[in-house]
């Protein structure tokens, strides 16, 4: 405030009061209009019909960890004995239940390469090989019948274990296959074009659901009888075939935004076509692409929960799974509110994460 | 105006061979002929700069000698390299013939130094410390080392443009093939740019250069071509070419630049 460039004759004023502070801002942000000031109002209103019945349920009237279901029921409140009873169910479905540290550890490994894969500095040939390694890991603690495991059959896997599986397996082997779908499309090569275009609207045309319903009761027809492909890995392929068509669009967007003189610079200076796209191209239309693909990211995640209608027993499919269990019927909330937060706590740590990438790679950039 | 004639007697350094050859050249962009006929033979050390109106096809002849745009008929020769749909053939040229743009076409996601050393790593193979050095070489060169570890959208346009012009050298080009290069600049730009360009044909170096800066023509040039509607109409020296100029399109066309 005391370093004041202004030097000439009129002295700095404060701006006038009525347009600063907290009765300012009230004004212009809440009720600057009849209809703003209506809707502000009626919207409080609702808040204060919603919010205390919500938080005497959640909080002043839940039951401690440790009620029976029948004092849950008798009380009202939120029953978290539910949760804790069937947590280790809801996380890691029924795999053998002394067995459980190994799908606790496939979690941690998927995180921790989820962790290190964010962070720029760590972009280097090596991660490739620690996702194969990682990945190797996952395979052996969650089949086992190796290194003094049991063998446990797939079938039993479930949970987030499987969730996390399927999405982040999913996600990145759609990823580099969305990246030659989106080039395949943008090729001067008409038969590449052709492919590439042909696939992406085929599968762009048909729901997932029904894309897993094919990958669950069509595809065994045209194996050839005695070939069974995994029910698991027949799921994986159709995530990972949809996801890659969804995400070559939203790179052929960040393509298509580069501008003719990019490609141009590239090739005068002898660069050939991958080097121009590794170099140049790609690096500058996957930054511009990060909106929509983390849009595709969440939404893919989430979507990893149709896998229920298959018979696959994911995050969401062992808590209704955990509700069946006749003496906790009917703790519907408490299990989809436990669920609920589990996915936000991803999805939301994905949306924050693409944030901070964005600002990093616009920092010093462009103008 | 034979050929003979039109190489200078202004060059400093002895003609060491043909670099660039185009014969009967034509090109379309689909029913729009928009190269008819062009003939034109470069020497090692020649400074050639190119004029004529808007739309008359510079920019396209030029492209066309780094395949940039394919041509439809005829040759072109480039360092002894056939220019046809043979890849390989392609990037031999490119790496041979630096080029320089209009609008600059920096790559804005890497630094100034990465933009230089990206090529000689990648397409000449040079280790990363013997890129750079050489990348601080020119960037010196042009005047704008202690800029290195800027990003291009932080320089002004006559500072990108000299990058781009290191950019371009720090390949060693054989030929140099400027489009316009300061008519995107701001007037008080344009010299910088120009002197660098000055600098270079001093040095030897064999330039194309599509420009309207008559001023650099007439101090710099070897030898003007004029082109009209997709032909080479006229080709001098700058002397002869801005003195008498031999066809009406040419006295129309200076009149009007050498008048505005
Ligand atoms: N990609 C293209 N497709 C169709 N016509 C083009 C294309 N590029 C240039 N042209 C046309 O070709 C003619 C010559 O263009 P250009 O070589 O850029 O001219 P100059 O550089 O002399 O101004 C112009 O009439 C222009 O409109
Ligand atoms: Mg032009």
């Amino acid at each position: 405030m005391t370093e004041n460039v202004h030097t000439g004759s009129i002295p700095d004023e404060r701006p006038p009061a009525n347009t600063v502070g907290p009765i300012a801002w009230l004004r212009n942000n809440l009720f600057n209009s009849w209809y703003n000031a209506l809707l502000t109002i009626l919207i409080i209103y609702g808040l204060a019909r919603a919010i205390p019945p919500l938080l005497d349920w959640l909080i002043f009237h839940a039951n401690a960890i440790g009620t029976t279901p029948q004092e849950c029921r008798a009380n009202g409140g939120a029953c978290w004995t539910f949760v804790s009873e069937k947590l280790r169910f809801i996380l890691f479905g029924t795999f053998p239940y002394e067995q459980q540290w190994r799908p606790l550890v496939t979690i941690a490994i998927i995180i921790a390469l989820v962790l290190i894969s964010c962070d720029r500095r760590f972009w280097k040939p090596w991660l490739g090989l620690a996702w194969v390694a990682g990945i190797a890991a996952v395979a052996i603690l969650m089949w086992g019948g190796v290194f003094g495991l049991s063998y446990v059959e797939n079938t039993l896997w479930g949970g987030l274990p499987l969730t996390l599986m399927l999405s982040v397996i999913g996600l990145s082997v759609a990823f580099p296959a969305s990246i030659l779908l989106a080039l395949g499309r943008r090729s001067q090569l008409p038969a590449i074009r052709v492919v590439s275009v042909t696939y992406i609207e085929l599968i762009r045309g048909v729901p997932l659901i029904s894309l897993l319903f094919m990958a669950s009761v069509m595809f065994p027809l045209f194996l050839p009888t005695g070939v069974n492909i995994d029910k698991l890995l027949r799921a994986q392929i159709a995530f990972i075939m949809f996801a890659a068509a969804y995400m070559a669009e939203a790179i052929r967007g960040g393509l298509q935004a580069i501008p003719k003189g990019q490609y141009e610079a590239a090739d005068a200076l002898g660069l050939n076509y991958w080097q121009g796209m590794r170099k140049i191209i790609l690096p500058q239309a996957l930054a511009i692409s990060i909106p929509p693909l983390v849009n595709t990211f969440i939404s893919f995640f989430k979507d990893t929960s149709l896998v229920i209608i298959i018979g696959l027993y994911d995050l969401l499919g062992t808590a209704k799974a955990a509700l069946s269990d006749p003496a906790w019927r009917g703790f519907y909330r408490e299990a989809y509110l436990f669920i609920g937060v589990i996915y936000w706590v991803f999805c939301f740590s994905m949306s924050k994460y693409s944030q901070k990438l964005e600002r990093d790679l616009r920092r010093g950039h462009r103008r | 105006m034979s050929m003979a004639e039109a190489v200078s007697t202004k060059r400093t350094f002895p003609a060491g061979g043909e670099v660039i050859r185009c014969q009967d050249v034509h090109k379309w962009y689909g029913e729009f002929h928009v190269l008819r006929n062009i003939n034109l033979s470069v020497q090692k050390g020649e400074r050639i700069v190119i004029c004529g109106p808007s739309g008359s096809g510079k920019s396209t002849l030029i492209r066309c000698l780094n395949r940039l745009e394919e041509h439809q008929k005829g040759n072109i020769i480039v360092d002894g390299i056939e220019l046809t749909g043979n890849l390989k053939n392609i990037e031999l040229v490119r790496r041979e013939v630096g080029m320089v743009f209009q609008h600059f076409n920096l790559f804005p996601h890497l630094t100034v130094l990465e933009n230089c050393t990206l090529a000689p790593i990648w397409v000449r193979k040079k280790p990363k410390a013997e890129a750079e050095e050489l990348a601080m070489k020119y960037l010196k060169r042009v005047r704008i080392a202690e800029q290195a570890h800027k990003y291009p959208g932080q320089l002004s346009g006559g500072q990108q443009q000299r990058v781009a012009i290191a950019r371009s050298l720090c390949m060693n080009p054989k030929v140099m093939l400027f489009d316009e290069p300061t008519s995107a600049l701001d007037p008080e730009m344009v010299k910088e740019v120009l002197d660098v360009m000055i600098g270079l044909a001093e040095d030897g170096m064999t330039m194309l250069c599509v420009t309207h800066e008559m001023g650099f023509a007439k101090s710099v040039a070897d030898r003007v071509i004029f082109m009209d509607r997709g032909e080479i109409v006229e080709q001098n020296t700058p002397n002869e070419f801005f003195n008498s100029p031999q066809s009406d399109r040419t006295k129309l066309f200076l009149s009007q630049i050498l008048n505005h």
